[in-house]
């Protein structure tokens, strides 16, 4: 108990003193997931709206690929992303293996699939509620899509919390890819493991504290988002 | 002056889903004139065959054609569904949809929208999410905004099913406006009161097949056909 007593007081203190190493790796932490969420939004909300509107040949395989991928180890993606961007692979030149884009990248094929879900999921349900009127009114294939993502814009704001929240947590996959560089590519997940393998509690309980502040603001709004759904009953 | 969208002709046109026929084949040419009413029991094919004639249902034989191309008498009319679409947003952005859709710019489109509002007597609910607003006025809102584009031909599937005395007069009202401004206009409804306020013509189904077409002072003085006789009188159609 006096160790974890310890661990917390010089982690508060770490918080508190704006200790530079800390808050380093926390915008680190936010800046590649920030922009894996922009990218894979691009990527999965237009997708998710699309094999909602579209009954093309391919639809049923990609929606099986987008479950497969959902299930798939965290680790196995960072080990194919390794693959693609080692010297060898494929994408070897870009010498992009060890950097904050070789992150974003392994963020991105994480959660793409599962945003591009929960899009899919709740655009179905709007587009049986609007099908009718926007055939009637003659709407292009455009304009559906851009209807649907508006109007059911509180859900794709919970799709990509979710998304958030998984690759803020993520550890596996970005440290195959990150390799856990400090000043380079450490991150609070990578970090707090190192820290805690070296027994510096204090420096892991610090990041762990962060890192839960950010999981539960997360989870709060999408609580809240959901709450604010039922009651407004859109 | 748009080109005229009638005559309106169905040549054999039917509607098949899972090998059961819903309705048709039908054969029908229908003019302009005025309000044209489709009766007929529950299960007699009304939605379908409105369905067909606005081309929203796919046919499993024949044709619907309008004396101009199909693209062109499509952008010319307007469909109020049975249980009516509310889009989730305000009852003022639902009014102007239609118009952002064509391209109308902003500002025209909120004043058209706003005028909208106010013949629909929602003037002050503007700003209020559509979703909530009582079923009558959703059916009003409904009514409205298939009137913003100023359409040629407007359906309507049972517009006040479900409405009291007050809310049906209220869209009546609004019909026999629309009627005025040349809009043509075909619909279903249960209630023969209502059919014999409104109807020009009337077209009667029953299991599918449209079984008399007459003006409305012939279908309700002199039916001919036992089943539009039966159903006048107020007998229960197998
Ligand atoms: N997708 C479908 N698959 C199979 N049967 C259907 C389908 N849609 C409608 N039907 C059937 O087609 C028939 C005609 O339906 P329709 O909705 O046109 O009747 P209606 O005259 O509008 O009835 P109501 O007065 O109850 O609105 C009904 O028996 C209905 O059950
Ligand atoms: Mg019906």
């Amino acid at each position: 108990m006096g160790d974890i007593w310890e661990g917390l007081r010089a982690a508060a203190w770490l918080l508190i003193s704006f200790d530079a190493d800390l808050y380093e790796i926390t915008l680190r932490s936010l800046r590649v997931t920030v922009s894996a969420l922009f990218i894979s939004c691009l990527i999965a909300m237009p997708l998710g709206a699309l094999l909602v509107l579209r009954r093309f040949w391919a639809r049923r395989f990609v929606i099986a690929m987008l479950n497969a991928l959902m299930g798939l180890p965290p680790v196995v993606v960072g080990l194919v992303v390794y693959l693609m961007l080692s010297r060898s692979g494929p994408f070897g030149v870009l010498n992009l293996l060890f950097t904050p884009t070789a992150m974003i990248i392994a963020q991105v094929v994480i959660i793409t699939p599962l945003i591009a879900s929960i899009t899919h999921q709740a655009l179905r349900d709007l587009w049986s509620e609007y099908h009718d009127l926007l055939i009637s009114l003659n709407t292009s294939l455009g304009q559906r899509v851009r209807t649907l993502l508006w109007d059911g814009r509180r859900n794709l704001l919970t799709a990509a919390l979710a998304g958030f929240g998984r690759a803020i947590g993520e550890v596996g996959a970005i440290m195959v890819v990150g390799g856990n560089i400090d000043h380079a590519t450490r991150v609070l997940t990578t970090a707090i493991a190192l820290e805690t393998g070296k027994g510096d509690f204090a420096m892991a309980l610090g990041l762990g504290m962060v890192l839960i502040g950010l999981a539960v603001t997360v989870n709060l709004t999408i609580h809240w988002l959901t709450g604010t759904e039922r009651a407004g009953r859109w | 002056m748009v080109k005229a969208l009638f005559p309106l002709t169905l040549k054999e046109a039917s509607v098949k889903r899972r090998g059961k026929t819903l309705a048709g084949p039908i054969d029908l040419a229908l003019n302009r004139d005025g309000i044209t009413i489709v009766m007929g029991p529950n299960g007699a094919g009304k939605t379908t065959l409105l369905r067909m004639m606005h081309g929203i249902d796919r046919l499993s034989t024949g044709s619907v054609t309008w004396a101009v191309p199909d693209t062109v008498a499509r952008a010319q009319q307007a469909f109020v569904f049975q249980t009516p679409v509310i889009l989730r947003r305000t009852v003022l952005e639902n009014l102007a949809y239609p118009l952002h859709l064509i391209g109308m710019a902003k500002k025209e489109a909120e004043k058209r929208a706003l005028q909208a509002c106010a013949d629909i007597g929602l003037s002050g609910h503007e700003g209020l999410r559509a979703t909530r607003l009582s079923g009558g006025e959703k059916q009003k809102l409904a009514l409205a905004r298939a009137l913003i584009r100023n359409p040629q031909v407007l359906f309507l599937d049972e517009p006040c099913a479900n409405l009291d005395g007050p809310s049906t007069r209220e869209i009546e009202a609004l019909l026999n406006q629309a009627k005025l401004r040349d809009t043509g206009i075909i619909m279903s409804t249960h209630s023969i009161g209502q059919a014999q306020r409104l109807a020009n013509t009337v077209i009667f189904m029953h299991k599918g097949a449209l079984v008399e077409h007459s003006p409305s002072s012939v279908f309700f003085e002199t039916p001919q056909t036992p089943q539009a006789t039966a159903f006048l009188k107020g007998d229960i159609l197998e």
